[in-house]
Parts: structure tokens; C-alpha cells; sequence
């Protein structure tokens, strides 16, 4: 960010009376508020969208009478939530009540910070990005528990029990599926990962195809991802037939509406770790994004890496009308006995690959065999 | 380093499930002692829906009570109602044209197909899988179109009367039927395809609440909820009534294909198939239907001789029966209701036993009890 402020300065003449401190605060806000707009947005028109998918898939038509098409729907919904009457129940642990929402919500918005969205578009480029994203998210268990804990409510203590279990599970296959990715790259930065993934090839120089393992690890690591966020056939902390509600069943208001954006923001920090980490990122295949002016090589390569990531969303909203859900038990023994294991296995593929074909992927092997 | 079970003592929890739970299929409370997510104990609470119908009937004069078996099952409305008139026409000793008995089967296993697919659909949904519940809302829609057509009502029928039905077929009705029954037909398989034989779905059934046959004799379960037990027995072909031996079907009864004989998929199979044998009564009910009078005489102050009777017949959520007493008079002197989904609640906390609580849901589910039922 400081160096991003320096440049600034120094393009801008006029800035350099300004104390430099002041001038890396800005630009620390102005990043929080634009990442913060998108994930609201995306919150709510992903709402929307979610809505229209289960519509589509559930012959019927879905939100379609606020705005063109409905479009406005999350609009009228946020002002609802946002007017409606708090409640926080009579014998509920108050500070924890109130804390939980925002814990949770942070934690998932936290990730957003190193996404690589676009060929200069992060926020932060951490060289320990993708542990940084590991464990930011980890908060939200924290936050879930506690929305749990203090909602007085034993349902609620159940889904909050369960999601503790299950993410804290399920952090170790989806952590072990993305190593892949990370022992291609040499590095845990997530724009590093992006770049490692460019060239010529196109979309075979996507960490996908490198070799059969990382296939599989990106099947395995979304497999996962869904359960770590809770998402269908994974949702059991918020099964609604069985917990009511699950986790937040006592909430109302603004504070589900956080609940709700954080299961949103989730989901496309789900899709777009998957993105970066084995769909090429905001590469463009066959094209240079890095070579075009700064602002139009961002522009394309934020839309490439957002459309990737909201196919991987569609995905997940697909899966979400088509699946029934799993069983406490069964999901882990999921984890523990087939996820974990197969991810370690997976893991020591590709190392082996790496290490037996000096670090090329089939696809570069087919290229120096025919160029 | 393993400690034993005994040093870390942990406290059983004492939760309510309902009578406010999206999936005990209205107010049903189940009080759970659970340890952790395993249930201890689950002990089914009924009564929240109490209407004193049986006690309605007594002040009531015989036709009047048809309105309120409506209320009986409102689901599967046509059963009920067929179900109440066959009894007082026992009772009365009544003579019914052979075109009304068609009729009723006709209504009786159409509305066993859209009362299935609530079934189906709303278990699925209790599974977490929302999709095929839309589904089958939209084939019912079509059953309740021809309802509508039939008797201008969608739920509450009210169609039977003593002595035959309120009204003869409208014009069209056999044909649009026929078209219905060509529409629904592939769809059951579609079904199967979309969920049924999906693998968390089987997981999430197979093996689940075992009832074997012994215990479901024994507990007097009736209907899918037996039959889900691989005890053949159906009161349509083993204690015939109406025209049913005319007609010819098979009894469908769990195979325990995906797990143990009795479970919870068996039972949920069994009325996946029941659907394509109520598709087959129909198409032989249709082309044998005869032309005739829709009801018989009945006096209009209606007063049977004294006496008793009872009559069970087979409802899509196992055997309804009325036994009502007459003294002579215009109202039965006792009405007793004997419904499947209040039976069925007794074996509830033999098989939960041990289940987790996502198990209960399924339970719940695969018995397909219906409140009204239960508590009449």
C-alpha cells in the first residue's frame, strides 16, 4: 500500500505537500470501501441471483417484481432487514450476541484483501496470502460459535456446534487441496500463483491441467471449500429442516443481514481462491493482459478473473437446488476419512511430479515436444 | 492417554422439537433427550390440533359429519370421505351404483397420487434437497385442477355423499384424467432419477429406523408405513370393498434394496411406487367405468337402524376407519375414528433410539404422518 501511495505522489504533483501518512490512509480507506461496496453488492445481487438459479431450476419464475426483472429485489430486501426490529432475546449473553454477527462477517470479508483480482488489482499482495486467507477465515468459526453460544436457543448451540466441528475439519483438506497450487508456484502469495499460471499455453497453463493431480485437487478443494462455508450438501449448521434455523435462528434484522453477507462473501472467496489457485486467475487465455496500458490490462483482467469466479458461484448455487443434504456423521467421516487422506495423497502426487518432470505440467511438455 | 467415557460426564440436553418446527409436518412437538447430536429419547407430544371430531359426530346428523373427515386428512380429502360414506352405507345397509363406486375409486386413487406427492416432495425437502418439492407441487397442481373441475374445490372436497357422490363426472373429466395419468407417468421415473437413487439421499435413508415386520404387526402400523416392512397387506385386495376386485394391481411392499428391510428408504420406495399402481388403477377404472346413476336413494331424514358398524379402508397414510353405533336416530350415537398416522406415532420412540437428530426429521418424514390425523 505504501509503495502503491509513493506512486500516487509521485503522479500526482500535487499530493506531495500532503504529509505521506495521510496520503497511505486514504488509499488504505479508499481500497476498504471500494473491496466493501463489492461485497455488499455482490451480498445482494448474488441474493438475487441465487434466487433466480433456484427460480430457474425449480420451475418457477423467482423475484420478479421490484425493478426490471426484479433486479431491485435485494435492494427492498436490504431496507427491510435494515428497518426491522432488532431483537435480541431476553436471556441471551448480550455482548456476545452483538459481537458474533460482525466476527463472523469480518472473517469472511477479511479474505477479500488478497484477492488477486486484477493484474495490479489487490489490495494487498501479502507474500503469505493464501495462509493469510486460511487463517482470516477461521474467524468465522469463532463468530459462528459464539452466535451459537450466546443465543440461549439449544438449536442454535447445535448449529453452532456443528459448524465449529465441521470447518475446523474441513480446513485441513481444503488447506491441503490449494498446496498444490503453491508448490507450483514457489509461492504463498496469491498473485504469484496467478503469474505462475500465465503464458502462452493459454488455458493449459492453468494450474488445472498441469498434471492429473491438480485436477483432482481442484475437484477436491471446491469439494471441500463447500464445506467449509457451509454451503449445500454441507449446510448442517444451518439445516433449516432439522436445527430451524440453525446458528442464527435467534437473529433478526441487520445483524442476519451480516450472517447472510458473510455466507456470500464466503462463497465468492471460495470461488475465487479456486480461481486463482488452479483456473489461471485474471489470466486471459492466449492474450497478455500485463502487456496492454495499466488501465485497460486491469479492466480485462479483473472481468476475466470475475467471470471465472462467478461461473465457479453458479456452480455453487447449482449444486445448492440439486443436492439433499449429509448427515452429521456422515460428514466427518467425509472429511476425516476420505478427504484428508486423499488430499495428503494428492498432495505427495504432485510433489512427486514436480520433482520427477522438474516443475513442467504435461501441457509445457507437449509444447517443447512439438515447438 | 485415552480417558474413559466416565471422567468426562457430560449432560444429557432436553430439547423441544415443535410444535413450531418446520418439518414435523405441522404441530407435532417431539420432546428429545439428547446427548449431544444422538438422541436418547424422543417421545412424541400429540394433541395440539384436537378438534373433538369423534364427539362433532354424535352431534351431528350422518351426512353433516362428511364436511369434517375433509378435515380428517386434508391432504387426501377424497379418501376420507369415501372412506366415512362406505361405513354408514355398511351401517345402513345401502345398495351403491356401480358408476358412483367407480367414481370414488377414481377420486380415491388420484388424490392418493397427489397426496404421495406431498409426501414425496415434502421429505425430500425435510432431506434438504428443496427442488423436488417444487416438482411435486407442480404435478399435484394438475390433481387439483381436475378436483376443481370435479367439485369446484382444491383441498377440502366434501365430495362423497351417503348412498353415492355429490355429482356426476363433468364432460371431458375421464379424458382429461387420461391425459394427466400419460403427463405423470414418466415423471415418477424422473423422480427416481433426480433423487431417489441420489447417494446422500440413499445414505441419508438407508438403514435408518429399522421396523421389522413383527414390530410393525405388532405396533399395528397400516398402509406404506407396513408395507415399507415387506408385509404384504393392502385392503384393497385383502379385505376388497367397492370395485376394487375388478381392478387389478399389485401390492407394492419395501424390498430393502438400498439397506435393511423396513427403513426409512423402503417405506419412502413404497409410496414411489404405490403412485404407478394408483396410475394403473385409474387406466382400468377409466375404460370400465359404466354409464349409471351417480347416487342411490337416500331419504333425506336420514336415520339408519339400530345398530353397528365398521369400516376400514385403505387411505394413502395407511387404514382409515369409522366405527359408528346407531340407536335409530338421525345421529350416530358413537363415531370412532381409527386413523394410520396416529398408529404409526407409537412406534416413534422405539425406533429412535440412538438416532441423531437429522434421523428424526427422516423418521418423521418417512412415516408421512399428517397432524389432523393424529389428533382428529
Amino acid at each position: 500500500m505504501e509503495s502503491f501511495a509513493l506512486s500516487l505522489v509521485k503522479a500526482v504533483p500535487a499530493l506531495s505537500g500532503v504529509p505521506m501518512w495521510t496520503v497511505t490512509l486514504t488509499a488504505m480507506v479508499l481500497t476498504a470501501a471500494i473491496l466493501l461496496v463489492f461485497a455488499l453488492t455482490f451480498g445482494g445481487l448474488g441474493s438475487y441471483v441465487l434466487r433466480k438459479v433456484a427460480g430457474d431450476i425449480q420451475v418457477r419464475i423467482g423475484p420478479n417484481r421490484v425493478g426490471p426483472y426484479g433486479l431491485l429485489q435485494f435492494l427492498a430486501d436490504g431496507a427491510k432487514l435494515i428497518l426491522k426490529e432488532d431483537i435480541i432475546p431476553a436471556k441471551a449473553d448480550r455482548f456476545l450476541f452483538i459481537l458474533a454477527p460482525y466476527l463472523v462477517f469480518v472473517g469472511s470479508f477479511a479474505a477479500f484483501v488478497v484477492l488477486p483480482f486484477g493484474v495490479g488489482l489487490i489490495a494487498s499482495d501479502l507474500n503469505i496470502g493464501v495462509y493469510y486467507v486460511m487463517a482470516v477465515t477461521s474467524l468465522v468459526v469463532v463468530g459462528i460459535l459464539m452466535a451459537g453460544w450466546a443465543s440461549n436457543n439449544k438449536w442454535a448451540l447445535l448449529g453452532g456446534m456443528r459448524a465449529a466441528a465441521q470447518i475446523i475439519s474441513y480446513e485441513i483438506p481444503v488447506g491441503m487441496a490449494i498446496m498444490p497450487a503453491v508448490l507450483i508456484a514457489g509461492s504463498l502469495s496469491l498473485q504469484d500463483i496467478v503469474r505462475s499460471q500465465g503464458g502462452l499455453l493459454g488455458v493449459f497453463g492453468w494450474n488445472l491441467f498441469h498434471n492429473p493431480f491438480t485436477f483432482f485437487s481442484f475437484i477436491l478443494y471446491f469439494t471441500a471449500a463447500q464445506a467449509e462455508t457451509n454451503q449445500t450438501p454441507f449446510d448442517l449448521p444451518e439445516a433449516e429442516s432439522e436445527l430451524v434455523s440453525g446458528y442464527n435462528v435467534e437473529y433478526s434484522g441487520i445483524r442476519y443481514a451480516f450472517f447472510f453477507l458473510a455466507e456470500f462473501g464466503d462463497m465468492f472467496v471460495v470461488a475465487a481462491l479456486a480461481t486463482a489457485c488452479f483456473l489461471g486467475g485474471w489470466h486471459v487465455p492466449f492474450f497478455h493482459a500485463e502487456a496492454l496500458p495499466a488501465f485497460w490490462g486491469n479492466l480485462l483482467s479483473l472481468g476475466a478473473f470475475l467471470f471465472k469466479a462467478f461461473a465457479l458461484v453458479l456452480v455453487m448455487m447449482w449444486v445448492r437446488w440439486t443436492l439433499p443434504r449429509l448427515r452429521v456423521d456422515q460428514l466427518m467421516r467425509m472429511s476425516w476419512k476420505y478427504l484428508v487422506p486423499l488430499t495428503f495423497v494428492n498432495l505427495l502426487g504432485v510433489s512427486l511430479w514436480l520433482l520427477l518432470f522438474k516443475g513442467k505440467g504435461i501441457p509445457q511438455m507437449i509444447a517443447s515436444l512439438v515447438g | 492417554m485415552t480417558r474413559p467415557a466416565e471422567a468426562l460426564p457430560t449432560q444429557e440436553m432436553l430439547i423441544n422439537m415443535g410444535p413450531q418446527h418446520p418439518s414435523t409436518h405441522g404441530v407435532l412437538r417431539v420432546l428429545l433427550r439428547t446427548d449431544g447430536e444422538v438422541v436418547v429419547n424422543a417421545r412424541p407430544d400429540v394433541g395440539y390440533l384436537h378438534r373433538a371430531l369423534e364427539k362433532i359426530g354424535e352431534r351431528v346428523t350422518y351426512a353433516q359429519f362428511m364436511p369434517f373427515t375433509d378435515r380428517l386428512d386434508y391432504l387426501a380429502s377424497m379418501n376420507c370421505n369415501c372412506a366415512y360414506a362406505w361405513a354408514v352405507e355398511k351401517l345402513a345397509g345401502i345398495e351403491v351404483p356401480e358408476r358412483a363406486e367407480y367414481i370414488r375409486v377414481i377420486v380415491s386413487e388420484l388424490n392418493r397420487i397427489s397426496s404421495h406427492l406431498i409426501a414425496f416432495g415434502s421429505f425430500t425437502a425435510d432431506m434438504g434437497a428443496f427442488t423436488p418439492f417444487l416438482y411435486s407441487i407442480r404435478e399435484r397442481e394438475r390433481v387439483n385442477d381436475l378436483f376443481e373441475d370435479l367439485c369446484g374445490n382444491r383441498l377440502t372436497y366434501n365430495f362423497a355423499r351417503i348412498g353415492g357422490v355429490s355429482a356426476d363426472l363433468p364432460p371431458g373429466f375421464l379424458e382429461k384424467t387420461k391425459e394427466f395419468l400419460d403427463y405423470f407417468e414418466p415423471k415418477i421415473d424422473e423422480y427416481n432419477k433426480l433423487i431417489s437413487y441420489n447417494k446422500i439421499f440413499v445414505h441419508r435413508l438407508a438403514k435408518v429406523a429399522v421396523i421389522t415386520a413383527e414390530d410393525a404387526i405388532a405396533y399395528g402400523l397400516t398402509g406404506p408405513n407396513l408395507r415399507g416392512s415387506g408385509v404384504r397387506f393392502d385392503l384393497r385386495r385383502d379385505e376388497p370393498y367397492s370395485v376394487y376386485p375388478k381392478l387389478d394391481f399389485d401390492v407394492c411392499v419395501g424390498s430393502g434394496e438400498r439397506g435393511a428391510l423396513g427403513d426409512c428408504f423402503d417405506r419412502y420406495m413404497v409410496r414411489i411406487n404405490e403412485m404407478r399402481e394408483s396410475v394403473k388403477i385409474l387406466r382400468q377404472a377409466i375404460a370400465q367405468i359404466p354409464e349409471g346413476p351417480v347416487a342411490a336413494k337416500v331419504p333425506r331424514v336420514f336415520k339408519p337402524p339400530v345398530g353397528e358398524a365398521y369400516f376400514r379402508s385403505e387411505c394413502p397414510r395407511g387404514e382409515t376407519g369409522f366405527y359408528l353405533i346407531s340407536d335409530g336416530t338421525g345421529n350416530p350415537s358413537r363415531l370412532k375414528i381409527r386413523t394410520g398416522s396416529f398408529v404409526t406415532m407409537n412406534i416413534f420412540e422405539k425406533v429412535t433410539v440412538g438416532l441423531m437428530i437429522a434421523d428424526i426429521v427422516a423418521v418423521i418424514g418417512s412415516f408421512d404422518i399428517i397432524l389432523p390425523e393424529i389428533d382428529r
